[in-house]
Formats: structure tokens, sequence, C-alpha cells
């Protein structure tokens, strides 16, 4: 269950920081090119907030690739650098509304 | 009839007796001038084994703070006096109890703020912490003080807010008026034990975290929440109060709020907080003889201020004198901006700012005729009056 802070219950239990999503925080986003990722997992070792993971499907020529999970990725681009097909790309996430 | 008892006591052992018939289970204080006495009471009430309270003599006021703080969040009535630098170094930990919605009572000594440094009675204290969302109540004598004590802490526990009773230093904290102190008895018939709702309470059993993370999400949202419930507080002020007199035979102004003194034709009226309200009154009566039309209204509850009834009684009054021991230092007394802001386009006269008393200069019964002069200048300066 979503727990959140409001007025009539200003605590939480231990360990539900997780329901704060922290995406909003960030201006470029990450956009994989799911064809010309290889899924060698650079990405997942160099992201600071350990939300690049593998997808667990398969490209048309048979790899796994990755994605990100956008609800805490903070858009530092450490795995667009990283990427040795590059295969990511940081878009502008302006106006997210 | 306990209740009608008076004895001569000291402001300070009068609030330290009140404050231990309420039943608090944790005092924890550092101790200031012109608050000590009060501290120095709790405690030997509680060596002498008068008193079943934890007393912690805490390092700093901080800590004193810090310790309430916990405390309360652990579900146990608390208590906490200080004033002066001792407040304004509780900051932080005041806007942290607001802001987690504890029902801590602390009681403030006014005292002036360094530098230079002065010991003696102005309201730069309390009214500097004004934004940290807690209530402040202001009394005028001994018995107020006292009785603002027990309606503070039913105040805080109903609406789980903060409250500071404000009492002026040395004035009010060291000088001795007949006073009657409710019985443990009796206050227990208006106020309940306290029962912090579930998931408020720091308990091994459920462990919640308090005051954690909030996100631009949500933080917002709550803020404006704690200023709507202290704006609501007004309502549970005036009922309390009514509950109050009828369980104890006497009230508190007339609404817990405000105290009109001869204000329904008066001409002139001053606006005022604290013990000053006693001088004002005695030259408003000598005034009264030779047929000046001069009244009070005497302000109790400074946080939520009663917008509504200080309208309705300045609603007549050709001169507005607002009378201040502060001041927004490069503005003008705190008192008069909010009165100023209460009354903005619903009262016909100008609301004036007078400064008073700052530093524990004695205020006399000619500065206050002085000021009842002055008003009629409707000088837009703020009027420091100190002779």
């Amino acid at each position: 269950m979503k727990e959140a802070l409001r007025k009539n219950d200003l605590s939480v239990k231990p360990g539900t920081t997780a329901i704060y999503k922290t995406g909003a925080w960030r201006t470029y986003k990450p956009v994989v090119d799911h064809e010309i990722c290889i899924g060698c997992d650079m990405c997942n070792k160099v992201c600071p907030e350990g939300i690049c993971f593998s997808a667990g499907q398969k490209n048309s020529k048979g790899r796994i690739f990755y994605d990100h999970d956008l609800d805490y990725c903070k858009g530092c681009g450490l795995c667009a650098k990283e990427c040795p097909v590059k295969a990511i790309t940081m878009v502008r996430d302006y106006n997210k509304e | 009839m306990d209740n009608f008892k008076k004895e001569i006591l000291e402001g300070s052992d009068a609030v330290a007796r009140v404050v231990k018939n309420c039943g608090v289970d944790v005092v924890a204080a550092y101790p200031i001038t012109p608050q000590t006495h009060i501290v120095e009471e709790l405690e030997k009430l509680k060596a002498q084994g008068d008193a079943k309270y934890e007393y912690l003599r805490a390092e700093s006021e901080f800590a004193a703070a810090s310790i309430v703080l916990g405390a309360s969040a652990s579900g146990v009535r608390t208590y906490s006096a200080t004033c002066s630098q001792g407040l304004l170094l509780m900051t932080e930990v005041l806007f942290t109890i607001a802001g987690l919605r504890l029902p801590v009572v602390i009681t403030c000594a006014n005292r002036a703020v360094s530098a230079p440094i002065n010991i003696w009675n102005d309201q730069q204290d309390s009214l500097t912490i004004r934004d940290s969302g807690w209530l402040m109540f202001y009394a005028e004598t001994l018995q107020e003080a006292v009785d603002l004590h027990v309606l503070a802490y039913k105040l805080a526990e109903n609406l789980r807010l903060p409250v500071m009773v404000n009492m002026d230093g040395y004035i009010l904290t060291h000088s001795y008026e007949p006073v009657a102190i409710p019985s443990e008895a009796l206050i227990k018939k208006f106020l309940p034990k306290y029962n912090p709702i579930d998931n408020q309470m720091l308990t091994v059993k459920n462990p919640r975290s308090f005051g954690c993370f909030a996100t631009p999400e949500t933080y917002m949202e709550i803020r404006q929440d704690l200023h709507n419930d202290i704006l609501t507080a007004e309502e549970e002020i005036k009922k309390l109060g009514a509950e109050f007199k009828k369980i104890f035979g006497r009230s508190i102004g007339q609404s817990a709020l405000i105290e009109e003194y001869l204000t329904k034709d008066a001409e002139t009226i001053l606006v005022a907080m604290g013990s000053v309200c006693g001088t004002i009154k005695a030259v408003i009566d000598n005034l009264r003889k030779s047929g000046k039309k001069v009244g009070l209204v005497k302000i109790i509850s400074y946080r939520p201020l009663p917008e509504k009834e200080l309208v309705t009684a300045l609603d007549k009054a050709k001169y507005v004198a607002v009378v201040d021991k502060s001041i927004s230092l490069g503005r003008e007394g705190i008192l008069a901006g909010n009165v100023r802001k209460a009354s903005e386009s619903k009262v016909k006269a100008k609301i004036q700012s007078f400064v008073v008393g700052l530093g524990g200069r004695d205020v006399s019964e000619k500065m206050i005729e002085k000021i009842i002069t002055l008003v009629k200048e409707k000088n837009n300066k703020v009027t420091f009056v100190g002779k």
C-alpha cells in the first residue's frame, strides 16, 4: 500500500523511502535504442541510482536489451557517456506535465 | 472550593505548581534568567518527592527542546521553560516540534535579546519565533498565566499543536500576587490523560519514523495544513475558554482570545499584550474620570490572532495605538504589523505603532498618557516612547 506523509499521519514505516518518486528532479532523460544495445551491463555498473536494468526481452538480433526506471532516474547521463555502443541518448525532459 | 483559595505566590512558583498539577510526565530545561525560578521550583518539587515527573536538566536549551520533542513523540505530556537567548537557541527544534505536530507546552519568561546583553523584560524573544507554527498566549496577571497553562495543555493535545505561554520576565515571574492554583483533581476534570493517536507515537510494538523526508510533492500541503490548523485553533480556544469557565469558575479574558476593556464607546483604543495591560487599564480608569473615552484591547492569543474579535473591537475607534514591547527592526512594532494586516480595509482608524519598555525600561502611566496624546497626530513613523 502506498504510504505518504499527510496531515494526520506524519510518521512512516521504516524502509519506505522508495514510495517517493524522485525522477522529477532531472532535466534530461536517457533513451535506449534497443536495437543497438548489446546487453553488456555497463550502464548498470556506472548508474549512481541503480536504475538501469535488463528488460528481460530480446531485440531482433536476439540480444537481451537494457532499460531505465525513470521514476528515480536523475538524468546524470553517465550511462550514455559510458555505453560502449552509444545506444543511449540523453533527451530533454522538460514539460513533463 | 479549593479552587477559590488564593495564596500569595511568586509568579514562577505559581507556574511550576500548576504545571505539576497538570500531570506532566517529562520536564527538561536549562536555567536562564528570568525563567530560572520556574525550573528551580519544578526541580525542588521533584527532589522533595512531591512530583512524579522525570526531571532532566539539559546541557543547553537546544538539548532541552530536543528532549521534550522526543519524550512527547513517545506519547507523554511534556514541559519546558526558557526565554531570550535560550529560546533563540531552541529555534530549530521549535520548528521541528510544530512540524511534527507534537503537543509540547513551554513557558517563555519574556526577556530582551542580545546584543547588548540585557536580562530584563521585553517581548522580542517570543515574537521573533512567531512564524514557527506554535500557538502563542500572553498573560497579563499571574492568575492568567496559571490558567493559560491549563488551557494550553488541552488545546495542544486536542489540536496536536505546540503551545507557548508567555509571561513578562520579572514583572510576572518575580512578582507576588494572590493566585488560585487549581488542584490536580479539578484539572483532571478539564484535562484528561494524554492519548496520542495511532501511529503518532514512538513505540517498539509499531516502529515508525517521524519527521522524515517530504519531497516537493507533499511538503507544501503539509505546511498549508499546519497554517490552516493554526487559523481554526481560534474556534477551539473559544470553546475551551467556555469549558474552562464552567469548571474553574473564572474566565480568561472574554474568550481566552482577547479582552476588551472599556472599548464600546472609546474614541482612542490601545492594543497591547502582557503585563503592560495592567498599567494601561490604570491610565484608562484615570482618564475616564475626566471624561476621556479611552479603551484597551488586550491580545491574549497572538497565534492565532483573533482577527474577527479585533476588528469588532476596533470598529468604532477614531485612533488606534498598538503598544509593542518588540520591534521588527527597520519596520515597526511586531504586533502593530499584525493588527494592521488584520484590520486592513475593515477599520476606519489608522493603526499606529508605539514601542515601549525595551530591555526592561519601566513603562510608566505618563508614557501611556503620552501615547494617547501622540496617536492623534496620525504619524506614519514608529514612535519609541522611552520617557
